[in-house]
């Protein structure tokens, strides 16, 4: 399976004229929204940014960081876990170690004797530890969104149906379409269409997003992550502005069905619940997250171990990670953006994530100076 | 955080849904709980190691058909660096 | 209080900002002031040093003991100086296998002998068990100057040459780790780059080893001193399949990622055809390519860029933070 085309020259230039075409049809400026924290990183890994800009297309970031969005209170009983308990393993994924918290880090917190953070690729590696650390409590800490739950939830299957009552899973689980209606609503962010996530919507299909065209008459389209799959989908969009048709347009076929995962989403709805949810940035936004039901109790570490985390989403004195998260500024207009506030020393976690856009704007960023073209 | 690339299959245990996946060489354990008959030498899409979507050959190779075509008429380098 | 974290080790920027800021003041002199790969001392010598602390001590492609003859020879090569003698001191762990000692003993007398260094000073150390993990080396070396790279003679149109692939070292040691649980044929690159020296009497202007921190990082170091901005294609840079593959599923970027045994130098451009060929010669040089150049049109001095596959332009920064494991 070669991927070459979708990272072709040609290809980026043919694409990118077609949208430079379209761009200048339109009435108002061009300023798409990707929702996704992974295009984020896409977009500027890949130069796109610059790119998209020269013709024409604004890309601002948008809440799809779940390493972004969950509360400080979330990662603070993380902290308090590791540290008041022995012999104890918290297990999460990596970016979710550095977060900076009224309490520091997981990376900087000492965990108490015998107790550890363990970084895992997957959730399954969690319930590895517990089953090879018979004598320790395992949590398996878990942000995320539709992509990611499915598989914390059939680990945490598994681990009730093996009995392992020393598993449990500290649930940061969000879902993608109650934050853009949230979005949409305020009406801050001045947005011209969607880039909707590909592999969320893998899972959950496109019906979710229907509501974006059908009552704000905003266009959009499912992306895949390749510089071409990107470029396709924003040439979609452009095409749905000048049509004056909007809707929700696949351009990911070869990944996402119009119906999604219906076997992910039965496993979710088996085992989890809505529940109204406090994102950071955007604050309670109704039925947005999603937490264990009372008959999964077992594996949740919420109720095993007394937590209360959600709460207070506050961001550090200064920090504006919550107005980039809504996309109403873009990281530089931060005030502690690359002087108070770096990849060295975050201040809020929009610097921290692999995937936050402040992050991915200090690293990833362009050329000071507009390129010219070379020979 | 949401990282899933295009595997394929190479080994499977239908008993607790486990199995082995190959990406250009680089082999690693994937979980296929999230999806129906699957088989070896099927591709799949893999996040956080489970599989989450199949790859439809069909699409992909029309998508590919697609970028052919525009890298055929692609002629204009006004937009790139 | 505030207490040293594994990431201040990680040779970052971190890393890199405490040497500047909490090192330096205490010791500084004029010697040590550049923070060269090794320092230059009366009569045409230089100097350097070096810790390996790599886990696991044995890996495909190599053990420890290669690691710690390389490294400091390939530190001395760059600095424009022929390896000539090393030190050896051994922190070893209490319950190591006397055998694998012995084994990385003659590997390390193996990889002196490949690159014509000899060892004449040492030392040997028993930790209690738990305090190290198996065996930690560390090795100084002393060689003669036979040139003196200048980065500040570097000109627009001069070409940047990687000498092979990038990042086998890294993945070696992460799939030997068992971290993440993927399985990859790479092995590690780590070799001498001793057949590197002849070349600074081709006009090389300057050349470092890629190790921690990786192409990035070396080259974005190297901007900072040169005046005029650099550039480096996407597509021109050598990946072997292996390490393509395992970075990609992992999802991590080999422009970060450290090597053993491969180096970029600045060459002028009338002689980057000649040099190229001269490293293509050797077998630890047949993937050698030109990567890229200093600029004229494109960018500000101070930056190096990378011209995306797709034809996207972006700056590269140096490394600052990633959660790996201990790679030397």
């Amino acid at each position: 399976m070669t991927t070459d085309l979708y990272h072709d020259r040609r290809v980026t230039a043919g694409l990118l004229a077609e949208i430079a075409a379209l761009a200048a049809k339109t009435s108002k400026p061009v300023r798409l929204m990707e929702v996704c924290g992974t295009h984020t990183m896409a977009i500027h890994r890949h130069g796109l940014k610059n790119l998209l800009r020269g013709a024409g297309v604004e890309m601002v970031s948008g809440p799809g960081c779940p390493v972004c969005i969950t509360p400080d209170g979330f990662h603070e009983a993380a902290i308090g876990l590791v540290t008041g308990r022995e012999n104890f393993v918290l297990a999460t994924f990596g970016d979710m170690t550095r977060i900076p918290t009224r309490i520091g880090s997981l990376q900087t917190a000492v965990p108490a004797p015998g107790s550890a953070v363990k970084i895992v690729y997957s959730p399954a590696e969690a319930l590895d530890l517990a089953r090879r650390n018979t004598g320790r409590d395992v949590v398996f800490f878990g942000a995320g969104f539709e992509t990611t739950i499915p598989a914390i939830v059939v680990t945490a299957k598994r681990a009730m149906a093996e009995k392992r009552t020393r598993f449990s899973v500290l649930t940061a689980f969000w879902t993608i379409p109650p934050p853009l209606r949230a979005i949409l609503t305020s009406g801050e962010a001045r947005i011209s269409g969607f880039l909707y996530p590909g592999h969320v919507s893998a899972i959950i299909g496109l019906a979710p997003y229907a509501f974006v065209a059908r009552e704000f008459g905003l266009p959009g389209a499912v992306a895949g992550f390749e510089p071409a799959d990107i470029l396709l989908a924003v040439r979609s969009i452009l095409e749905q502005i000048r049509d004056d048709r909007p809707r929700v347009d696949n351009a990911y076929p070869r990944v996402v069905r119009t119906e999604g995962n219906p076997a992910a989403r039965e496993v979710m709805d088996s085992e989890l619940e809505p529940a109204d949810a406090v994102w950071r940035g955007l604050g309670l936004i109704p039925q947005s997250g999603l937490r264990f039901k009372p008959r999964s109790s077992a594996v949740d570490a919420a109720v095993k171990y007394g937590l209360h985390p959600a709460g207070d989403a506050s961001d550090a004195p200064g920090c504006r990670c919550g107005d980039v998260l809504r996309g109403v500024i873009s990281p530089p207009q931060c005030a502690l953006f690359g002087r108070m506030c770096t990849p060295d020393h975050p201040r809020g976690p929009c610097m921290v994530s692999l995937e936050g856009a402040c992050l991915v704007h200090h690293k990833y960023r362009g050329p000071l100076r507009a390129a010219k073209r070379t020979p | 955080m949401c990282l899933a690339i295009p595997v394929r299959v190479i080994a499977l245990d239908s008993s607790d849904d486990t199995g082995k996946v190959d990406y250009m060489g680089t082999k690693i354990g994937a979980n296929f709980a999230l999806l129906k008959d699957i088989r070896v030498g099927d591709w799949v899409i893999v996040h956080a190691g489970f599989a989450i979507s199949r790859l439809d050959e069909k699409e992909a190779r029309e998508t590919l058909a697609m970028l052919r075509e525009v890298q055929k008429a692609s002629d204009d380098d006004r937009f790139i660096s | 209080m505030e207490k040293i974290s594994l990431e201040l080790g990680g040779g970052g920027k971190t890393m890199r900002d405490f040497i500047s800021r909490t090192i330096l003041p205490i010791f500084g002199n004029a010697r040590l002031a550049p923070l060269l790969d090794s320092a230059l001392l009366p009569g045409k010598l230089a100097f350097t040093t070096d810790s390996y602390v790599v886990d696991p001590i044995f890996f495909p492609g190599g053990n420890i003991g290669d690691l710690a003859v390389n490294g400091t020879v390939n530190d001395l090569v760059v600095s424009g100086a022929e390896p000539l003698f090393l030190s050896l001191a051994l922190i070893i762990e209490e319950g190591l296998e006397t055998a694998a000692l012995e084994r990385i003993l003659r590997t390390i007398r193996k990889a002196a002998d490949r690159a014509g260094v000899l060892i004449v000073t040492g030392d040997t150390k028993v930790v209690r068990r738990g305090q190290g993990d198996g065996l930690y080396i560390n090795t100084s070396g002393i060689g003669r100057v036979v040139a003196a790279p200048k980065p500040k003679s570097v000109r627009p149109g001069d070409k940047l040459i990687l000498t092979g692939t990038l990042g086998e070292h890294s993945l070696a040691i992460l799939a030997a780790r068992g971290e993440f649980g993927f399985e990859n044929p790479v092995k590690s690159d780590c070799a001498p780059l001793t057949f590197l020296l002849p070349l600074w009497k081709k006009g090389v202007r300057w050349m470092r080893d890629i190790t921690r921190g990786g192409l990035a990082t070396i080259l974005s170091e190297l901007a900072a001193d040169v005046p005029c901005p650099l550039l480096i294609e996407e597509k021109d840079i050598p990946l072997s399949t292996a390490a393509r593959s395992a970075a990609g599923l992992l999802g991590i970027d080999p422009l970060f990622l450290a090597c053993e045994g491969r180096a970029v130098l600045a060459v002028p451009e009338n002689r980057a055809t000649g040099v190229l060929e001269t490293i293509r010669r050797h077998p630890g040089g047949r993937r050698a390519a030109v990567i890229g150049r200093a600029e004229k049109t494109v960018g500000r001095p101070g930056e190096l860029l990378l011209r995306t596959q797709s034809g996207g332009l972006r700056l590269l920064e140096p490394l600052t933070s990633e959660l790996l494991p201990r790679i030397c």
